[in-house]
């Protein structure tokens, strides 16, 4: 007989005027795992944030074993038993990992840090979980990190936990095994909520599932009886086709290439080493690898922005058919050669754009210099902003709104919008569909394709492997700033990809 | 330099280490919690000044001074005056989450500008011939136990101080202890580190950033307390604090972070800031370019650590950054 570990009922929460959850009613019960499917922005994180005690509900109820509860902070959750592992982990770097566990606890007896390493290792052995206690947080991978959250929260005790989208920084074998370790928690009885958008994950881990869709609750329906097709629509609302359209190649030319690259980072450690490969016109060439194994360094090299110790950049300019060097030039060098080169940078806000500016100016980073006058010539910018938000339906009050105010998709559209107003020949996208919800992505999925058919030389540096699969047509691989392999996206498999990304690198210690 | 000269000296940048002792332990404290107050110099001039209302009123009336009786009125004035300044501070960058450098500087141009006011305020009341003096107070401040003048140069150089000297090193250790070896230390770390992450471990942000915020502040006052009433034996003086305040901020840096290196850290400021008139032959202007020497230590201090690159070495992450739970 399984009981309800917690239930939910007609839950609401507004942050100002936008409802975050309306009346969304759910149980979860001991000895189970549910997963909760949502698009971005559908309430997933902010419903689960108030059984952690992150937030409060403004209406609804909460039961725990059947009782009415009121959880107003986190410390409350914990005492019922209850503990989250945040998507963007809440560990402190300077910490080793058992200080991060035992962090705000309350424990009878002297602060012992030995005493506090001896139980986690007791914890870890019980689950099979690999932590090294006296290891401090900057110094460990992702996955490492995760381990040292989920035991934290055992560590309190909980019997309840829920994980927000824990694999989404996870190597498919990571995945694998943290999937083991929550199945083997589900066994011992403890009641498992798990967020996530990624469906396969949902009906390879979990019992039930619940769907929400813009913070309405749309119902549970049991993983075994369902389907992706019908939980999509769930999510969505509508039927929409999952497929890529992937055509063929076509007048395919060698545009960028890169010759046995090497650079070293501010901290003298070597990021990319003996990176050779081409990037062809009307082709999407894809990255794959763990986060922070060289991609981002690689693309700044090209785009001028990272020094390069050693190697080759070379670009066939398609008009002047001569072959221009980029090594060491700088973004401006770079547009002085022609070079028409389109960086969608994975720090949006950072790299990309001005938050505190409006749509207008930040269309306009790109093209001020090419005024004459002393005045800014705000016309042609304000055209191009328009033309973006109609074309790629940017949810936005009007053009002159900061693009600190939209959502990250929006932000992701006003942002591969300029960079493909340039009409590039070469556009580079590192991780542009994160945190984006299934018909962004799309949306930018097509644009990427577009971009092929019109012959751009597009570089896609991706996370989710099955969209690197379907979408690109060759993928390269990289682990620890070498090329592990280049494969053909119409043949590669998932598992052929995660193992490459591994290979080489030397341990997982490079997170 | 002779041999006198040369214990003169220790003794003198050992009295003034006390002052930027206290005043940096006090930042470090605040630091550690993610608030950096800026308004350190303001709230050293509140705690001094507090101590001299103490003093005037006591003296006032009275007929013959109690030391004892002295010390600790002007103790525990100066106490409540640092932390009626720090309070201020907290309320607004805690509470009403303003910007912290600006609220700081503020605090800062504040609390000179009051303590200007009251000091001059005093000083005409007590005949305004320029000096606000407490001579039997000061006294009280500076007795060093009675054996100490019997013990030759050593007796000079380690007991001939005052009570407040040594007050400010056990502070600065058991500050030292408690960051690094108790849980409230831990909690107080990760508050200053990522509150977000304090915050979703139980520990109450808030308390941790109010208590921590107080008492640097008053122990920062006591830094300016013991300056007017150690080094300066009672004067007031105006203006003269703010200079020690940006002293001890910086004192922080090049301590990076920890009170037991603070220690080091003072006697060496202190000794460049006094070394001055004991270098025979060098004119004003020299003199005044040698008490420059503690600001350039503390860059040089903040490029080998930006170089080194250590975590552990580096400032409280969330430092200077107000924190807002339902922020999205």
């Amino acid at each position: 007989m399984k009981k309800a570990a917690i239930e939910l009922k007609n839950i609401t929460k507004t942050f100002g005027s936008v409802v975050a959850n309306k009346n969304v009613n759910l149980t979860v019960n001991r000895g189970e795992i549910l997963s909760i499917l949502g698009e971005n922005g559908s309430g997933k994180t902010t419903l689960m944030n108030m059984i952690s005690g992150i937030y409060f509900p403004d209406e609804g109820q909460i039961f725990v074993d059947g009782e009415e509860v009121v959880i107003r902070s986190p410390k409350d959750a914990f005492d019922l038993k209850i503990g989250m592992i945040h998507q963007h982990f809440k560990l402190v770097d300077v910490f080793s990992a058992a200080e991060n566990i035992i962090l705000g606890l309350n424990e009878e007896g002297k602060y012992d840090i030995k005493k506090a390493e001896k139980s986690i290792k007791e914890i870890a052995d019980k689950y099979s979980f690999e932590v090294e206690p006296a290891k401090k947080i900057h110094e460990m991978s992702v996955s490492e990190k995760q381990t040292v959250e989920i035991i934290k929260v055992l560590y309190r005790g909980a019997d309840i936990l829920i994980l927000d989208e824990p694999t989404a920084v996870l190597t498919p074998q990571e995945a694998q095994k943290l999937f083991a370790v929550l199945r083997r928690m589900r066994d011992d009885g403890k009641a498992i909520i798990i967020i996530t958008h990624k469906l396969h994950e949902v009906l390879s881990l979990s019992d039930r599932v619940a769907v929400l869709r813009k913070g309405e609750y749309i119902g549970t329906v049991e993983t075994a009886k369902t389907n992706e097709a019908e939980l999509t629509e769930m999510m969505v609302g509508k039927k929409i086709s999952l497929n890529i359209e992937r055509s063929e190649p076509e007048n395919v030319e060698d545009r960028l290439i890169v010759n046995d690259l090497e650079c070293i980072s501010r901290e003298g450690v070597k990021v990319l080493d003996d990176i050779t490969f081409t990037a062809r016109s009307g082709e999407i060439l894809g990255i794959a690898g763990i986060a922070g194994s060289g991609q981002r360094e690689l693309l700044e090299a090209i785009a001028g922005l990272q020094q390069v110790q050693f190697g080759e950049i070379s670009y066939n300019n398609p008009k002047t058919k001569q072959v221009e060097n980029l090594r060491n030039k700088t973004p401006m060098q770079i547009r002085e050669l022609g070079v028409r080169l389109s960086f969608v940078p994975e720090d949006r806000l950072g790299m990309g754009l001005v938050g505190n500016m409006d749509i207008i100016d930040n269309m306009m980073l790109r093209s001020y210099r090419k005024g004459k006058s002393v005045f800014l010539e705000r016309k042609a910018p304000k055209d191009l902003a328009q033309h973006i938000i109609e074309d790629l339906e940017v949810v936005t009050p009007g053009a002159t709104t900061p693009v600190r105010r939209l959502s990250g998709g929006n932000v992701q559209k006003v942002l591969v919008g300029r960079e493909i107003a340039a009409s590039p020949t070469v556009l580079m996208a590192a991780y542009p569909v994160r945190g984006l919800d299934i018909n962004s992505s799309y949306t930018i999925y097509n644009l990427l394709n577009e971009q092929k058919k019109k012959g751009v030389a597009v570089i896609f540096v991706g996370e989710d492997l099955d969209v690197l699969i379907e979408l690109c047509d060759r993928i390269m691989v990289i682990g620890s700033g070498r090329i592990t392999g280049i494969v053909d996206g119409r043949t590669a498999t998932k598992e052929e990809i995660g193992l490459l990304m591994t290979k080489s690198s030397g341990g997982e210690n490079n997170g | 330099m002779s041999f006198e000269m040369l214990i003169a000296f220790i003794q003198q940048s050992l009295r003034l280490s006390s002052t930027l002792l206290l005043g940096s332990t006090g930042e470090i404290i605040t630091e550690k919690s993610g608030n950096l107050n800026l308004g350190t110099p303001g709230i050293m001039a509140g705690g001094a000044i507090s101590g001299i209302v103490g003093a005037y009123f006591y003296t006032g009336a009275v007929e013959t001074v109690n030391p004892l009786l002295g010390v600790l009125i002007t103790l525990l004035c100066g106490l409540i005056g640092s932390l009626v300044v720090t309070l201020i501070y907290c309320f607004l960058t805690i509470t009403l989450k303003t910007n912290q450098n600006v609220t700081g500087l503020a605090l800062t141009t504040f609390g000179v500008g009051a303590s200007n006011f009251i000091g001059s305020l005093i000083n005409s009341k007590m005949g305004g011939t320029g000096i606000a003096a407490f001579p039997e107070i000061g006294k009280a401040y500076r007795a060093s136990l009675p054996f100490a003048e019997n013990l030759g140069w050593f007796g000079d150089i380690f007991l001939s101080y005052g009570f407040m000297t040594y007050l400010a090193i056990i502070i600065a250790l058991v500050v030292a202890f408690v960051i690094t070896k108790t849980r409230i230390g831990l909690n107080l770390r990760a508050v200053g580190e990522n509150p977000a992450t304090a915050d979703a471990a139980g520990i109450n942000v808030d308390k941790y950033k109010y208590v921590a915020t107080c008492l640097g502040g008053m122990i920062s006052g006591l830094g300016g307390l013991c300056y007017v009433m150690d080094f300066a034996a009672a004067n007031w003086q105006n203006n003269i604090l703010d200079q020690f305040g940006w002293l001890a901020v910086a004192l922080v840096i090049f301590a990076v972070w920890r009170p037991n290196i603070a220690i080091i850290g003072s006697i060496i400021f202190g000794a460049l800031y006094v070394i001055g008139p004991f270098l025979l032959g060098l004119s004003n202007k020299d003199q005044e370019l040698i008490k420059i020497l503690p600001y350039l230590v503390t860059i040089i201090v903040l490029v080998i650590i930006s170089i080194r690159d250590k975590k552990e070495n580096q400032p409280p992450a969330s430092l200077g950054l107000s924190y807002f739970r339902e922020e999205r």
